[in-house]
């Protein structure tokens, strides 16, 4: 039928896995944020959900990078970290195959797309289910656009790309929802860990919620690597939620809690015609 | 310099049950599959997260090893910071330290 709904939220592994560390008047209206969106969301009645997420070396490796890569499978599986570390259990997450095929071929017309039937799901997409699907009963399309292992994909590949994405989505009699997980600005993994840009942040978010393109494109790796730190070269999947979207978009949440590495973010995007 | 080797193995211990078994089993055989200098082999099975660091692992490799090894999130966190004391800068890749060592950004 066609794209339903589009979105944005934040998928450090910290939301879940270090919970208990957190102060509790930052960390619950987070996760009522995370709430309102999964209300947003399943309002649109969805028959399947694309996540374009920022994996992490789960399932792809620099022996052999895809810029672009979406899942092609009926079941999928995760979280691919140890489940006491991330505090979210192993479970099977529902595909839909066939769904994916379509959706492939579309966006192949206009981006060379790698496809994979099998994916571990990491904590950039089990993260945000864990709030927005928890019982897993929503079909979900797992997609990645390579933000970590350099060389990058420009991004105004990741515009194309979410525009590749839109057309394929309204190619299709399924209705589609898009979250886009990541971001924004943070060092993650490192000594440098809680680290936050809120300026930056701001920013980005400010030029997300007016789609406005030509800003969202103008950053240099160069300039966010210094000012966001390596965490902030998965904008990428915030601009392809943009480009897929074309509305206008509404920030619900943005708190910077360091001890889950992030600003944490919750947005949603008009999806106009 | 074989960083990424080194990366390699963290992938495939990460990901694979059979290398973690065989991490604690066949040490020395596992890491023969690896082209990796005298310096990240020793790195690697001493278990030595903060060197590993320095070597220039990329963070989201390096964070679920030293889970692995059972590092609390605090005591991965000041692995790194004591290898840069001990062993000077990141020496490749993207994960640099940018705070000092006193910094705490997060409390830990």
């Amino acid at each position: 039928m066609s794209l339903v709904f589009a979105g944005i939220c934040s998928h450090a592994p910290g939301i879940t896995g270090r919970a208990a560390m957190a102060d509790a008047a930052l960390r619950e209206p987070l996760y009522a944020a995370y709430q309102r969106m999964r209300e947003q969301l399943l309002a649109t009645h969805p028959d399947a959900l694309v996540v374009v997420a920022a994996e992490h070396f789960a399932n792809f490796f620099m022996n052999n990078m895809p810029s672009f890569a979406i899942g092609m499978a009926d079941r999928y599986h995760g979280p691919i970290e140890d489940p006491d570390w991330l505090r979210i259990a192993r479970t099977t997450i529902p595909g839909n195959a066939a769904l994916s095929n379509r959706l492939i071929q579309e966006v192949m017309q206009t981006v060379d797309v790698a496809f994979a039937e099998e994916w571990k799901f990491d904590h950039g997409i089990m993260v945000p289910l864990n709030f927005l699907t928890p019982n897993y009963d929503l079909p979900v399309i797992p997609v990645n656009i390579n933000c970590q292992g350099p060389p990058l994909t420009p991004l105004h590949r990741a515009w194309a790309f979410g525009e590749a994405l839109r057309r394929a989505a309204d190619s299709v009699t399924e209705r589609i929802a898009l979250v886009g997980t990541g971001g924004i600005s943070h060092w993650p993994a490192t000594p440098d860990s809680g680290k936050i840009n809120e300026a930056w942040d701001r920013e980005l978010l400010a030029r997300w919620v007016r789609n406005d393109k030509a800003a969202l494109l103008s950053y240099s790796d160069r300039d966010t690597y210094r000012d966001a730190g390596q965490g902030g070269f998965e904008i990428r999947t915030f601009i392809s939620v943009a480009a897929a979207a074309r509305g206008r978009g509404h920030l619900q949440h943005y708190v910077p809690i360091p001890i889950f590495a992030v600003g944490c973010t919750v947005a949603v995007m008009d999806v106009a015609a | 310099m074989s960083l990424y080797q080194l990366q390699k193995f963290l992938y495939d211990i990460n990901r694979d049950p059979s290398v973690q078994q065989q991490y604690r089993s066949e040490l020395e055989r596992l890491l023969d599959r690896y082209e990796l200098t005298a310096e990240e082999r020793g790195a690697i099975a001493r278990g030595d997260v903060g060197l590993i660091y320095v070597l220039g692992a990329n963070g989201q490799l390096l964070m679920h090893f030293a889970a692995l090894l059972g590092m609390p999130w605090a005591a991965y966190i000041q692995a790194m910071r004591d290898g840069v004391a001990k062993h000077g800068p990141v020496r490749a890749g993207v994960y640099t330290m940018t705070t000092q060592m006193d910094d705490k950004v997060a409390g830990v």
